[in-house]
């Protein structure tokens, strides 16, 4: 095994963030002396927003689940502080465990439903959510019905009354660029890559052994906490709270922020705060001297100006920015230093029975997809699932990674059953897989992308991840990754973003991710499908690689000559049944499966 | 509750019920054709109510403007690519179609209201006016995004409703308005009252019901919006325009928000923002059919208002609250049902 360093040309410069991070500290506490006493409390509110922003960034933008319905976390911090200082004097340092728990638990138990809610049922449950717990809060008595609650208590911190807008603004700054810090430690992170990667589907994330109900709703409970922080700073802010800033509309514009800023990045969430916040008030000082009259006219603008963005600038107004930023593209070194190897499964010996398919059957109501289908692979082995298109190959391969049950029969992987396990089981035994149409994340680099392959051979937390506890897994898994894509020969695009390579090169892409799960079998479904002449050979290169290295392989393919000279032996499957098994020379000359093949030789 | 107090709350509610109907048949075309949930239904709704409204105390509805203005945009967008694709001479024609309608509108409505006071002429008038918006919005904003994701057209119909809010509030003041009623009968059926705006109201979402169902089921124009809804590239093989199928669909919607707006103004106070509430009700309606089947949706529908005047009975200050949060095991249900583990948007 290689463990020597790996020295790769990479995009993006690890020298910016030296200085990021003092500018960003001077800045907080520098500002506050240097702008008039509006602007800064103009700054506290975009502050407030942003982490709301934040939370909706990571639930929305990077995770891919809808949320109008952040408003009203927001409300709840605000009001159940509001209330427990009022009625009953309650510290605030007291209250904000307090709300955060109770936010918590509220957006856990929110979760249990509406994490259930699959597509664009999800935005609308949370819109309905947003709508029912507004008029909740105009119409409970204790809470001040629509007046709402005045004269809630002021923070103090080391003694000090918290009472200037510049106060607030140190506060609060402080909390967002430590906000942003925790995200953006936890995005580069093993739970981080988990996350980004259910934008490409349950289905692929649970193949790479992702638990994407726990990570659903941890990223729902983080946003529904970092609503909950801003809502109890807005409280004791504003020493007031009415139901308004909480409402449905409160809920869109947050989501109005983050697609204007860029709703899949951290800097995006500020930057729609910002403008947002600013474009508001001054519409709102604008807007009625133009038409005239008094009123919420900023609706149009903002109507206007989102699909505008969405029809101009689709990922919003950050990434747009960043390509007019020169300076941020040198080229730099970046190294994937060498670290501890990954826990290896106990590989069979070769010859050892692994998986064993024994009358596997598939009925879609009258249709009989698969039926009765037997085969067998040993440790070792590289055999083909052949058959024109619709024999029912690839439900026979859904079959064996777990995304069907079979309807009757048995598939065995080392004599244990696993043909009613969900595929995040399968993969744990040892079945790792690649996919027709490629799942990459195509916006993550292609490091990133195998190192989500290893997600499930390590433990992470997303505290740990969060507080950059985690370097030393984090260094051990980026290792295992480089590993695996220099494996398949792609080392020289390792730090590119895997969108940006060619079809051929992303299913090697995630033949890597397959291995980095650590695979004592590799499913391979139709790799060569759709792939030109010398991308097909490339393919070829890495799967005979593999045979030298002894690795035990099903591919499922249709295009004959590709697998002929790779594959030990041959499964032949032609309407849901098998119609011949053998090595390739028999296949070639049986009559049988020309016929399936050319319609018969006349 | 005695049974008194029972009818007249299901009267209600089934009156509220059949105009929400209305809207969820509207929301489930709009979304099958387009896959655009359409948050400015309700919009079109209170836009319906409040131009009727402003022709009826004789003015010009500004509404014209928003016309005119739309109008100008989509002939613009239209002429540049007829310039850019060569069909040069093809540009007089889309802005004399674009501009030359509702600058005739105007004219017209110059003339004949001071003319006469029917309510036929005012609500044809309205209609007129407000029902082109929606073909007109789909062209700008919808027909760019056709090829995105739920939640990006999501997003947008967000958007336009916010814009639709605003202008709403600049056009027509941030009071509320009730139009007349369409005759003030009240009819009496033993110990009930039933007041003929509500048997108005049923009959027309009645009729309009079936008229949909006949469009549908017999114009050649009615069978391609269906065919597009449900195999959108299918139907672009067999030559079934996605645009035009999304104009129809926007039409239809905004020709049901419109009526269903004139049917609600004499029993209603309706705001400039009430379209919001309006609209969504008609989507809890929707999404008791799954955004697919519109029986189930019209049902879904009927139940929402039936459940709105209990609850406004039982306890008014909630019920937003009731009707809302009904929302969420239904879509809990929807989701569950449309489960599986293969099965991936």
């Amino acid at each position: 095994m290689k463990v020597e360093t790996l020295v790769v040309p990479a995009a993006t410069a690890p020298a910016r963030r030296r200085w990021g991070l003092p500018l960003a500290l001077l800045l907080i506490a520098v500002l506050p002396l240097l702008l008039p006493q509006f602007q800064v409390t103009l700054f506290n509110y975009i502050g407030l927003s942003s982490l709301v922003c934040m939370g909706l960034v990571l639930l929305t933008g990077i995770g891919g689940l809808t949320s109008f319905g952040q408003a009203a976390f927001v409300g709840i911090a605000a009001y159940l502080s509001a209330w427990l200082g009022t009625a009953y004097g309650v510290s605030p340092w007291l209250t904000l465990p307090l709300a955060l728990i109770v936010t918590a638990l509220t957006a856990w138990s929110g979760s249990l439903l509406t994490l259930r809610l699959s597509g664009h049922y999800l935005p609308l449950g949370t819109l309905a959510w947003g709508i029912s717990v507004y008029y909740l809060f105009g119409n409970l008595e204790f809470l001040g019905g629509h007046g709402g609650l005045s004269g809630i208590p002021s923070l103090e911190l080391f003694g000090f009354e918290l009472r200037e807008p510049s106060s607030w603004f140190w506060l609060i700054w402080s909390i967002v660029l430590l906000s942003v810090l925790a995200i953006r430690h936890l995005l580069d992170s093993r739970p981080g890559r988990a996350i980004r990667a259910l934008k490409g589907g349950v289905v692929m994330a649970e193949s790479c052994g992702v638990d994407t109900r726990h990570y659903k709703t941890a990223i729902f409970i983080l946003a529904a906490l970092l609503a909950a922080l801003s809502g109890w700073l807005y409280a004791h802010m504003q020493r007031f709270v009415n139901p308004t800033p909480f409402g449905i509309h409160a809920g869109i514009e947050y989501l109005f922020m983050i697609v204007v800023g860029g709703a899949g990045y951290v800097w995006g969430a500020l930057l729609g705060a910002a403008l947002i916040t600013l474009l508001k008030t001054q519409l709102q000082d604008w807007l009625p001297l133009l038409f005239g009259q008094s009123g919420n006219f900023e609706g149009i603008v903002f109507g206007v100006l989102i699909i505008v963005v969405l029809l101009c600038a689709r990922d919003g107004l950050w990434p747009a920015l960043c390509r007019w930023w020169p300076w941020r593209r040198a080229a730099g070194i970046t190294v994937v230093p060498p670290a501890e190897p990954l826990p290896l499964q106990p590989k069979p010996a070769r010859g050892e029975p692994l998986l064993d398919v024994a009358a596997a059957r598939k009925e879609f109501g009258g249709l009989v997809a698969v039926r009765d289908m037997d085969f067998r692979i040993a440790a070792g082995e590289i055999v083909g699932l052949l058959g024109p298109n619709g024999a029912g190959k690839s439900t026979m391969f859904n079959l064996i990674s777990g995304v069907l049950d079979a309807t009757s029969g048995e598939i065995r992987f080392r004599g244990e059953r696993i043909d009613q396990l969900p595929s995040r089981e399968i993969l744990a035994r040892g079945i790792g897989r690649t996919f027709q149409h490629v799942r990459l994340i195509p916006e993550m680099s292609v490091l990133e992308n195998v190192a989500i392959g290893a997600h499930s051979r390590l433990q992470v937390g997303i505290g740990a991840a969060m507080l950059r506890l985690d370097r030393e897994a984090e260094a051990r898994l980026r290792h295992e990754a480089a590993r695996q894509i220099e494996r398949v020969g792609l080392a020289e695009d390792m730090h590119r973003p895997a969108g940006s390579l060619s079809l051929g090169q992303q299913r090697i892409v995630e033949i890597a991710r397959a291995l980095a799960t650590d695979p004592l079998l590799l499913l391979l479904d139709e790799p060569a499908a759709g792939l030109r002449h010398l991308e097909k050979q490339a393919l070829a290169e890495v799967l005979d690689r593999l045979r030298g290295e002894g690795m035990s392989v099903l591919i499922v393919e249709h295009d004959m000559d590709f697998v002929m000279n790779l594959v030990d032996r041959l499964v032949v499957m032609e309407f849901g049944q098998k119609l011949a098994e053998g090595l390739p020379l028999e296949i070639q000359n049986n009559p049988a499966v020309l016929e399936a093949y050319l319609g018969g030789v006349e | 509750m005695t049974f008194d107090i029972a009818i007249l709350l299901t009267q209600d509610g089934l009156t509220n019920g059949a105009l929400y109907a209305l809207l969820a048949l509207a929301l489930v075309l709009v979304f099958a054709v387009t896959r655009v949930i359409f948050i400015p239904q309700g919009d079109f709704v209170v836009l319906g109510a409040l131009t009727l409204a402003s022709l009826q105390a004789g003015h010009l509805p500004p509404t014209l403007y928003l016309l005119l203005a739309l109008g100008g945009a989509v002939g613009l967008i239209d002429a540049v690519a007829c310039l850019r694709s060569g069909r040069a001479h093809a540009v007089g024609r889309v802005l004399l179609i674009e501009l030359g309608y509702p600058l005739a509108l105007w004219a017209l409505c110059h003339w004949l209201l001071p003319l006469s006071q029917s309510l036929w002429l005012h609500a044809l008038l309205t209609l007129a006016i407000v029902v082109p918006l929606g073909p007109s919005l789909y062209r700008l904003v919808f027909q760019p995004l056709a090829q995105s994701s739920v939640l990006v057209l999501l997003i947008a119909a967000i958007a336009v409703h916010f814009a639709l809010v605003g202008l709403n509030l600049l056009g027509f003041g941030p009071e509320g308005v009730r139009t007349a009623a369409f005759s003030d009968a009240v009819f009496e059926i033993g110990s009930m009252f039933i007041a003929s705006q509500n048997l108005w109201i049923v009959l027309v979402s009645a009729v309009l019901i079936v008229a949909l169902y006949l469009f549908f089921e017999r114009a050649l124009y009615g069978k391609a919006l269906l065919a597009t809804a449900f195999n959108r590239t299918g139907a672009r093989l067999v030559g079934i325009s996605p645009d035009l199928a999304g104009r129809l669909s926007f039409a239809v919607a905004a020709l049901v928000g419109t009526v269903a707006g004139i049917l609600m103004g004499p029993i209603t106070t309706l705001y400039y923002d009430s379209g919001f509430l309006i609209g969504l009700k008609g989507f809890v309606g929707a999404i008791v059919g799954g955004l697919a089947s519109y029986p189930l949706a019209a049902g879904g529908a009927l139940l929402v208002g039936l459940l709105e005047s209990g609850s406004a009975f039982y306890a008014s200050a909630f019920k937003e609250v009731i009707v809302f949060t009904l929302i969420i095991p239904v879509l809990l249900w929807r989701s569950l049902k449309s489960h599986d583990r293969g099965s991936e948007e």
